[in-house]
């Protein structure tokens, strides 16, 4: 958008003098010291009090999580003190909490319950096919619910934003594994005469390696269905919101201004209406991507990805309490680090809030 | 705003009727305006209407069905049956007519929403209106502890408190009314501070109020309509979350709901197996009143917040 200014811009700028700057200068001067110290000193305060709710969640509400580990097994008093040794629950709750704190940092999560593996190990296993997931999903739903929202705004009361907004509401109001074992019954599993055309789980199919070419498709073939329903329900919230994003800013007076000025019905949406409408959605979509990570966790158990989400309920049904403490730290630091991004993005893209 | 204070009714009579009876009645005019404007409300009342079905379901759930039909071990129908004229809607993989299953089914998710969506409410109700209210350090914490409550996920942290609590109805209330707050508190703290700032505070404040008097008698009164407005909202995030809840094995496993049924579908191969009748109705259940809820929640709110109408 720096085109050089025409003749009939230039008179615009002169009652309006705020021309753009050149991009270096803009970028730079964008982020005060002020406003990155807050950001980092909110972001390690949140991640301080994220780690005690971690340690004392844990701790205060099931103070034996050796019952839970021994049970059925260790029966006698010596066997749980051995364990309660072992996880070193035996010492003061001041000093565990240090341990943990040192743990934490040096990346230990603690020894699942189930599997006998460390958690850090496991979750890391896992941390790719939910973020392959989620992602593209979210990439999806950003361009098409974006796109929708806008355009549902625009034409607001039109027959195309009656109908589309009623099934934005239907589905943003719909359980999202409920839609996805619907889309299962019908295209995997198959209902009466229908025979299902895709895989019933999982992410790869038996014997096929995943780096191939065939286990690439393969892998994609796998991914249909659960991406569907992801980014169904995406859409839906997303369009929503950009619908009253949009709205919002279309009962401003720079619309008015911008129309007056000449610029055809598609300029003033493009360049005026609709990056003043992201601003609020931008904030939101960083937010709601961390959030997300936890929101898979029911399309997983549904379509048996073997992601971070399948981990957390495969944890739930011991209970593995590290696992789930170790999952639980990562879907919430997720989000705490998610914030900061879109406090920064905020920025960005809006000057008025750097100071 | 129920704007009590901007209609005052003509001196002489102000004068013959008591403060109390005076503001009862402003109370009762508030109230009838606010319905007028919903009625006229075409999707608000869609969902209204919905609602009080639902409601009348559970209500009178025992005299629309047989409770006997929902013991597993006295089941006599066919497994897994479709639809037919003894069963409408089918038979669930134990037996039992999915139709009997569906009516009982409505109380748990109806009953949890409310209360869970009460604790949600009081909790930010009170921590919104101290923190808005509250100058210096105490309510600036309150703020900064809002803020993080807000970032933990809230999925996650209800299935940990789940586990850690132990799945009956009571915890499940508890878990969901205990994460559900924080949105409530800083909406209401938003309004707080807007309040606070009218010239009627001040003449108040002026007049000796005290800290007390001035939230309860004159914060909180305005507040109140945002509250319920919200209310409406947060039960529909609170029947989804007991859903889900109820879909992840957490819940009640004597007591039927929409979601233990939904888990059953899932975990005992109904959905494997094509057994649509017992997939589809308790998700359009859920889906109908969590609309409902969410229909009337944004009517209300539009006539509470008239600024939110254009945005809708």
């Amino acid at each position: 958008m720096t085109s050089m200014p025409t003749p009939s811009t230039t008179r615009l700028n002169a009652v309006v003098p705020e021309g753009r700057p050149p991009r270096a200068q803009r970028l730079s001067g964008r982020f005060s010291w002020r406003f990155i110290r807050t950001q980092l000193i909110g972001t390690a305060a949140s991640l301080v009090f994220l780690l005690v709710v971690n340690f004392f969640l844990f701790r205060v509400i099931n103070p034996h999580p050796e019952r839970t580990l021994g049970r059925g097994k260790a029966k006698t008093l010596e066997q749980l003190e051995a364990i309660r040794h072992r996880l070193g629950l035996d010492e003061p709750l001041p000093v565990q909490f240090l341990t943990y704190l040192k743990q934490v940092f040096t990346g230990d999560l603690g020894t699942s319950f189930q599997y006998s593996k460390p958690v850090t190990e496991l979750i890391l296993e896992r941390l790719g096919p939910t973020l392959l997931l989620v992602g593209t999903a979210t990439i999806l739903a950003v361009v098409i619910g974006l796109w929708l929202g806008a355009r549902q705004a625009w034409r607001h009361g039109g027959q195309f934003d009656r109908s589309t907004s009623i099934l934005t509401t239907i589905v943003y109001s719909m359980p999202e594994w409920w839609l996805g074992l619907l889309l299962f019954m019908v295209f995997a599993a198959g209902i009466g005469p229908i025979t299902g055309i895709f895989p019933i789980g999982g992410l790869t199919s038996q014997g096929v390696n995943p780096w191939s070419l065939d286990g690439v498709a393969d892998t994609i073939w796998h991914l249909v269905l659960p991406v569907t329903t992801l980014t169904l329900a995406y859409i839906a919230e997303y369009s929503i919101i950009m619908r009253s994003s949009m709205l919002d800013v279309m009962g401003q007076d720079y619309l008015l201004t911008a129309r007056a000025k000449g610029l055809t019905d598609e300029q003033v949406r493009r360049r005026h209406a609709r990056p003043n409408a992201m601003l609020p959605v931008t904030t939101l979509i960083a937010l709601d991507l961390a959030f997300a990570v936890g929101g898979a966790i029911t399309v997983e158990t549904v379509f048996s990805i073997p992601g971070l989400g399948l981990l957390t309920t495969e944890a739930l049904r011991i209970p593995d309490l590290p696992l789930l403490q170790g999952t639980f730290l990562v879907f919430s630091t997720a989000v705490v680090l998610a914030n900061l991004v879109a406090n920064f993005l905020h920025a960005l893209q809006d000057p008025r809030v750097k100071s | 705003m129920t704007s009590a204070h901007r209609t005052s009714p003509p001196l002489a009579e102000a004068a013959e009727v008591s403060p109390r009876a005076l503001r009862r009645r402003l109370r009762r005019q508030a109230a009838a305006r606010t319905w007028a404007q919903l009625r006229r409300n075409r999707l608000g009342m869609t969902g209204l209407i919905v609602l009080v079905l639902f409601a009348a379901v559970a209500v009178f759930a025992p005299w629309l069905a047989d409770a006997n039909e929902l013991r597993a071990s006295q089941a006599t129908g066919p497994l897994l049956a479709p639809p037919s004229a003894d069963y409408p809607l089918g038979t669930d993989d134990n037996g039992r007519s999915v139709l009997a299953l569906l009516i009982f089914g409505s109380r748990v998710p109806l009953i949890v929403g409310l209360t869970a969506t009460v604790i949600s409410m009081v909790i930010g109700t009170i921590v919104g209106i101290a923190s808005g209210i509250l100058d210096g350090f105490a309510g600036a914490a309150l703020f900064r502890v809002t803020e993080w409550f807000l970032v933990i996920p809230f999925l996650p942290l209800a299935l940990v408190l789940a586990t850690l609590l132990g799945g009956s109805l009571g915890s499940v209330i508890l878990v969901i009314g205990i994460t559900g707050w924080p949105s409530t508190a800083l909406l209401i703290r938003a309004q707080t501070l807007s309040v606070r700032e009218r010239p009627f505070i001040e003449r108040a404040q002026i007049l000796g109020a005290g800290r007390w008097h001035l939230m309860s008698r004159h914060i909180f009164p305005n507040v109140l309509p945002l509250v319920f407005a919200n209310t409406t909202l947060t039960v529909a995030g609170s029947v989804l979350a007991e859903t889900t809840l109820a879909f992840l094995g957490f819940g009640d496993p004597t007591a039927v709901s929409w979601g233990t049924m939904l888990n059953a579908a899932f975990a005992n191969g109904a959905v494997s197996l094509g057994a649509w009748w017992f997939l589809i109705p308790p998700g359009i259940c859920v889906v109908l009143v969590v609309l409902a809820f969410t229909l009337a929640g944004q009517a209300l709110e539009d006539i509470v917040n008239p600024r939110l109408k254009e945005s809708r």
